[in-house]
């Protein structure tokens, strides 16, 4: 396993055509776990599961363990059931998990003995992701860098990664508090002052923590973030009809800046299965992606059900409630779902068919929404190339934004998109507003200072 | 005025300097405040209400109506305060101990504004104490409460408990929303009323103290 000690930028594609980026495969596989090499030519499934509603207390411990007990043996019995050939396990730990960080290790401890017990047993290549809550934005305006919610934070990680975590992720949140209040009134220079000028400080600064954890546990990857308090902040909120769909389009495309600053950190991937943007890490990266769709139906809506499965290298559900069904409990359940899905892209890539069906989950998607449309192995590269040919993370993130608005229009020029009336005038006017921007990042802040000022805090950013 | 009047063009455009400006002109033109209010700006935050529900406005234009009209209130209320004028209804809302999540919260707390609201927003994790707390102190007739973890929805109905320890239940209608939150939850820990979405909760506030 390589770890990089200095961050890196890319400056090309690792993968640059449209045959090599698809499902299952890519540059930089990934080996992991206990036995697990992802992106080597198999789509693997992720589980991700959570609790049931209940309180997490002192008193309720011992009912929380259980639970996670239960989830992990279901889990894994379906797996082997169905001959998964391989799978990974995610935690996300809760927010109270993180603040104790010995709880967090503690389900990480239990996960892992199931996750060895069915690979001694049943010789399962497997592996634990642990995603520990980005709980450094209790204060308002929120302390990134210090302060005892980065306290307890940080020592999550470094005590997940003792306990057997596989892969270290995150969530992570530095810009969001400008983001959130940008995105609600629409205005879209803050969201790239959010986006394109503090995500990157912050993850930048992040990344170079848990790398740090991860190097000092051998064995543990830094796998990838996600831009979910973002751009599927927006996606949900379009499906809602309280955003516009192509501005949550465009929002996509910019987070990828944000998130690759992990890989220029030295994450190794897979990236986080919510990270839609993730096509576009991977095909600059060249290193595996985690990706969800329509087996996370049990979490949440998403109008890229197939096309978000078309370069995915993990497939995810997300997140589903250890709750009772017909068929066992919803984890195992789902379990079953992302197996299928992987037998059946693992059957195409073996018969020689994985880039028809990569374009039949393309083409049965693409169109049909803004955001589908900018998520197509086509677009994917105009948005990477983009991205790659720009210097620093404020004009990565206005080119982004610019070559998802082009395909958008381009879309509609050809009639293969269709927008409402109010969606084209938002079209219109993000247009414009990307038109407008400064050509610098100073110049970009001292124009926000009044509006957003009070809500982050400069030094959380190195400002 | 109401409809072709500046203040209310000017709200529903979201256009909150032009909706102080015209507050201001208006208000040296010897108009009334409680005739801005019920002439210009309530019909205007009617027409803002309308299109949202007819999917004619997203989010952003229904906030910056609400920050016009807001705008316009910070000349009234003093106005209204001095002449005795009855004050907005009041209300306290936050998202529950152990859950950091605030998108939701925050739209439904502009969207409360909007509708002539005072709304005092006590943020993420607040715990069931800082609800009791804010509601003795701030005396709001209306308590709101968000959650999206399901780990997290046990919070309000420790918040609804602690209400009734501390004897403010019965002065406060309660409201709960959030992903997992479900009305059959709502009726269980004892709310009074529960939201789906943003803007049914605006409704459910008007209903509830309607009907109260």
């Amino acid at each position: 396993m390589i770890i990089a000690e200095t961050a890196q930028k890319f400056t090309a594609l690792a993968i640059p055509g449209q045959d090599q980026l698809l499902f299952g495969v890519c540059p930089h596989p990934l080996t992991c776990g206990l036995g697990l090499t992802i992106g080597a030519g198999t789509v693997f499934p992720e589980v991700n599961f959570t609790l049931p509603p209940i309180s997490i207390g002192d008193d309720t411990w011992n009912e929380v363990k259980a639970h996670y007990e239960e989830m992990a043996k279901q889990i894994l019995r379906r797996a082997v059931a169905l001959a998964a050939p391989g799978i990974v396990l995610e935690f996300e730990l809760l927010p109270a998990m993180t603040e104790r960080p010995e709880w967090g290790a503690e389900i990480t401890a239990i996960l892992k003995r199931h996750l060895v017990a069915a690979h001694e047993k049943h010789h399962l290549p497997c592996a634990l992701r642990v995603t520990p809550t980005d709980i450094r934005d209790q204060l308002k305006p929120p302390l990134l860098r210090t302060g005892e919610p980065w306290q307890h934070l940080r020592r999550s990680l470094e005590l997940c990664a003792e306990a057997g975590a596989d892969i270290l992720s995150i969530e992570s949140v530095g810009g969001k508090e400008v983001h959130d209040r940008a995105l609600m009134y629409g205005d879209f220079p803050g969201i790239v002052f959010a986006l394109g000028v503090l995500a990157p400080r912050d993850m930048a600064w992040l990344w170079g923590q848990i790398v740090s954890v991860c190097l000092a546990h051998p064995g543990v990857v830094a796998g990838g973030d996600s831009a979910c308090g973002f751009a599927n902040t927006a996606m949900q909120l379009a499906h809602q009809k309280m955003l516009p769909e192509v501005l949550a389009s465009v929002v996509r495309a910019m987070s990828a800046v944000r998130s690759l600053a992990a890989f220029e950190q030295g994450a190794l991937g897979p990236s986080k299965d919510c990270a839609y943007e993730g096509p576009v890490m991977k095909a600059i990266t060249g290193l595996p992606i985690s990706m969800e769709g329509k087996s996370a139906s049990c979490a949440h809506f998403s109008p890229v059900g197939n096309i978000a499965a078309a370069m995915c290298d993990l497939w995810s559900n997300e997140s589903v409630q250890n709750v009772r069904l017909l068929s066992g409990n919803a984890p195992e359940a789902f379990t079953e779902l992302l197996a299928y899905d992987c037998r059946l892209m693992n059957a195409a890539a073996s018969r020689g068919g994985a880039l028809d069906l990569r374009d039949w989950m393309t083409a049965s998607d693409e169109w049909l929404s803004p955001q589908a449309a900018v998520l197509s192995p086509a677009a994917t590269l105009r948005i990477a190339n983009a991205i790659v040919h720009e210097e620093s993370p404020y004009r990565q993130t206005i080119a982004a934004g610019r070559a998802a608005l082009d395909l958008l229009k381009e879309g509609l020029a050809e009639e293969k998109l269709r927008l409402s009336r109010k969606e084209l005038q938002w079209l219109q006017r993000i247009e414009s507003a990307l038109g407008e921007l400064p050509a610098d990042e100073a110049s970009l802040m001292a124009a926000l200072e009044e509006q957003y000022g009070s809500l982050y805090d400069k030094p959380s950013y190195g400002l | 005025m109401a409809q072709g009047s500046a203040l209310y063009d000017a709200i529903v455009s979201g256009d909150d300097k032009k909706a102080h400006a015209a507050t201001a002109e208006a208000l040296a033109a010897g108009i009334a405040p409680m005739d801005l209010i019920q002439q210009s700006m309530v019909p205007a935050m009617d027409e803002v209400g309308r299109l949202f529900e007819a999917e004619e406005y997203f989010v952003p234009e229904l906030l910056l109506a609400g920050r016009a009209m807001k705008s316009a209130m910070e000349l009234l209320k003093p106005l209204l305060a001095a002449s005795g004028q009855k004050m907005p209804v009041r209300v306290v809302i936050g998202t529950v101990k152990g859950d950091l999540h605030d998108i939701g919260k925050n739209i439904v707390a502009s969207m409360l504004e909007g509708g002539g609201f005072e709304v005092i927003d006590l943020g993420t994790d607040v715990s069931p104490e800082s609800f009791v707390a804010a509601v003795e102190e701030r005396q709001p007739q209306v308590v709101c409460m968000s959650a999206l973890l399901t780990v997290t929805m046990p919070a309000m109905k420790l918040t609804i408990d602690a209400l009734k320890t501390a004897g403010l239940r019965t002065q406060v209608k309660v409201l709960v929303g959030g992903a997992p939150v479900t009305m059959q939850y709502a009726k269980e820990i004892g709310a009074d009323g529960y939201s789906e979405n943003a803007s049914g909760a605006v409704s459910l506030v008007k209903n509830l103290l309607a009907d109260a």
